[in-house]
């Protein structure tokens, strides 16, 4: 739509010098969307509102938070009894700060098993996943803030994977800390941090939007989208559809949120910190507890930290590991059944991460490791050589099967306007 | 397929014994008032309760984050929470002459620890360390049943368990065996509304206290939660039917 098309007046005369209607218009009204997408498309608009209300009730919050190890527990508790609402609004930022990983995790589920990281979205897939690193290191950085046991403690053991670095390890420390102990220095850092990384999460956001708006969505056939008649526009469509799952979304959170608000944190959190007193069990957030379980499974510190870093490094290089030409797990058989595999192995690894490290638990957190490695370094790679995919179908609109499996043409199909 | 991968993980998430349950400690349940979606808190046990943390309790823990004002939760009026305000002493100060001094306290005013610092406590209690109670029914996994199971589980040790000096037996002690002696056994205390007095009885008052102490604002969420939930059940019907009805010609 050009700038004439506007119907008001006053948004003409802005647009033509200042176009910001027409590239919204562009971004979320006209924007074609393969009319096949299910409802696990839906998890990005909630990402992005998840972002939205963190950085709302967070900007809030910082009025009435004071970072300093004396003041920190008492002035979050300050905010749960003093301040109007003060509650709520902490209430809603710690749990929204869970429902964001879980739509996170969701959203990525979606792209393992559409394949949505394939040529040509590999850029898309890697932003998402610097997206994700950022969100952990924000999420970690906010659950300290508090200044209770857990926040202290999950502080201490975490800052500290950073010396099993030869050489520079120790000075990596310092320079997290602050000084030589998780003190006032590591709080201040930590909150000037948390209050700045979301909105580098925002600037990345943006990226990755435009990267998915130069192709387009990825659909559950996994084939590209051949014209107009294999798209609807995004709005009023996708609009209304993203609306029911945020009021879905907001529905579920409230129920959490006003009835069960404490369920995901730990009691451990609401006893001030104390260096003197280390509580029995250290676990981190619970959407830490895989890569936690990960971290524990290797007896040796440098060990463990490389492997819990390289289990996120490896999704940086998923596009080269899954050489199948087929982008959507509806057609590839074998892909399908490790995919499910790989999903138990992951709630597996969460709940092995919130177990004590010894006996059984320490054997199968080694497995369920071992395979989190094995699906990505072995089984993608040689189901791409060997997998015999099924037929795909000739097009979205007519899902006829076409009787000819994948052509490399169709992954890299001309990119679209946005 | 989402909503049963969603269902999971939440489940998987709010069940995890990470997140509550203390291992080999079987607590003791209770009906409380202020459990389920529409719970509020029994004033009259709150009142009774305080009455128990101030009779006994508050000679070794302190409660730093109530302030008197807030008794005004318990349905205490503003004359009464002044006279009750004005029991206690509190430090005041620098006045002019550069001197802190004692003076009854307000209601603005937090209640006073019973030690200066921790080390005083410590001292006085055998080296062990009476916790705050403020947030002590939040900061123990399944708080209000733990507490009332703690306090009316102490019982002799069975044959075989060594209790070292200074030492008591709790089976709703994680490891059993805790440094506070038994503080109550029934009886301790007279109410004035004629309340139960039995150990049980006055273990779930001092519970209901502690709750609403650690929670003061658990009446007001519930109430808005109930009102947030029926608002965005009908907003997720409606979005829904749009949903279908826009996407009609798609289908």
């Amino acid at each position: 739509m050009s700038a004439n098309q506007f119907k008001s007046p006053v948004i003409r005369w802005i647009d033509h010098r200042l176009p910001v209607f027409s590239m919204l218009h562009h971004t979320a009204h006209d924007y074609p969307t393969p009319k096949n997408l299910n409802y696990m498309w839906n998890f990005g608009s909630l990402a992005g509102l998840s972002l939205a209300i963190m950085i709302v009730t967070g900007i809030v919050l910082a009025m009435s938070y004071t970072a300093h190890v004396d003041y920190a527990f008492s002035s979050v508790e300050r905010i749960m009894r003093d301040v109007n609402h003060g509650w709520m609004i902490r209430y809603i930022h710690m749990n929204t700060a869970s429902f964001f990983f879980i739509v996170v995790y969701l959203h990525m589920f979606r792209g393992l098993y559409y394949g949505s990281y394939k040529a040509p979205r590999e850029l898309l897939w890697i932003l998402g996943v610097v997206i994700f690193l950022l969100m952990m290191a924000t999420a970690f950085m906010g659950y300290v803030l508090p200044w209770g046991q857990m926040s202290f403690w999950g502080a201490t053991v975490i800052t500290n994977l950073f010396s099993a670095i030869p050489y520079v390890g120790e000075s990596i420390v310092t320079l997290l800390w602050g000084g030589f102990s998780v003190d006032n220095a590591t709080l201040n850092r930590f909150f000037s941090l948390h209050y700045l990384m979301p909105f580098i999460i925002a600037g990345v956001v943006v990226l990755h939007i435009v990267a998915l708006h130069r192709f387009g969505s990825n659909n559950p056939i996994g084939i590209d989208t051949r014209g107009p008649q294999d798209t609807i526009s995004f709005h009023p469509y996708y609009t209304i559809k993203d609306v029911f799952g945020i009021a879905v979304f907001l529905l579920l959170l409230a129920v959490v949120v006003f009835f069960f608000p404490n369920a995901m944190g730990h009691p451990d959190n609401y006893i001030p910190a104390n260096a003197m007193q280390t509580p029995a069990h250290i676990v981190p957030e619970w959407y830490f507890l895989p890569f936690y379980a990960i971290l524990r499974a290797v007896p040796d510190k440098l060990g463990g930290v490389l492997l819990m870093f390289g289990a996120i490094a490896v999704l940086f290089i998923l596009p080269w590991l899954d050489k199948s030409p087929v982008r959507s797990a509806r057609f590839r058989p074998l892909f399908r059944i490790f995919f499910w595999v790989f999903f138990a192995n992951a709630i597996a690894l969460g709940y092995l991460g919130g177990k004590p490290a010894e006996g059984i638990y320490v054997i199968l957190s080694r497995v369920a490791t071992a395979w989190y490695f094995i699906h990505f370094l072995i089984i993608l790679p040689v189901l791409g050589m060997f997998e015999t995919t099924k037929p795909l179908p000739k097009s979205i609109a007519e899902p006829v099967l076409g009787g000819f499996s994948s052509t490399p043409e169709q992954a890299y199909a001309a990119p679209r306007r946005s | 397929m989402l909503s049963r991968i969603g269902a999971v993980l939440l489940f998987s998430v709010l069940s995890s014994p990470a997140w509550g349950g203390s291992g080999d400690v079987a607590l003791k349940t209770r009906d409380w008032s202020f459990s389920g979606p529409f719970g509020t808190f029994d004033k009259a046990a709150m009142q009774r309760g305080f009455q128990v943390y101030n009779e006994v309790c508050a000679g070794c823990h302190s409660m730093k984050l109530i302030a008197f004002r807030n008794f005004a939760d318990l349905g205490y009026n503003k004359s009464e929470i002044k006279a009750l305000a004005a029991q206690y002493e509190v430090e005041d100060g620098p006045n002019d002459d550069g001197d802190m001094f004692m003076r009854p306290a307000i209601p603005a005013d937090r209640m006073p620890a019973p030690y200066a610092n921790d080390n005083a406590a410590r001292a006085g209690n055998n080296g062990a360390l009476p916790p705050d109670l403020s947030l002590i029914a939040k900061a123990r996994p399944n708080g209000p049943n733990y507490l009332y199971s703690l306090l009316s589980s102490y019982e002799d040790a069975p044959n075989g368990k060594e209790v070292p000096d200074g030492m008591y037996y709790n089976p709703a002690y994680p490891g059993h065996l805790i440094a506070m002696p038994q503080p109550l056994y029934g009886d301790d205390v007279e109410f004035i509304d004629g309340a139960a007095t039995s150990i049980e009885a006055v273990s779930a008052d001092l519970t209901q206290f502690l709750m609403w102490a650690a929670e003061p604002k658990l009446e007001v969420r519930k109430r808005i939660g109930v009102a947030a939930v029926f608002f965005l059940s009908i907003f997720v019907i409606f979005s829904y039917l749009a949903k279908r009805r826009i996407w009609a010609d798609v289908h």
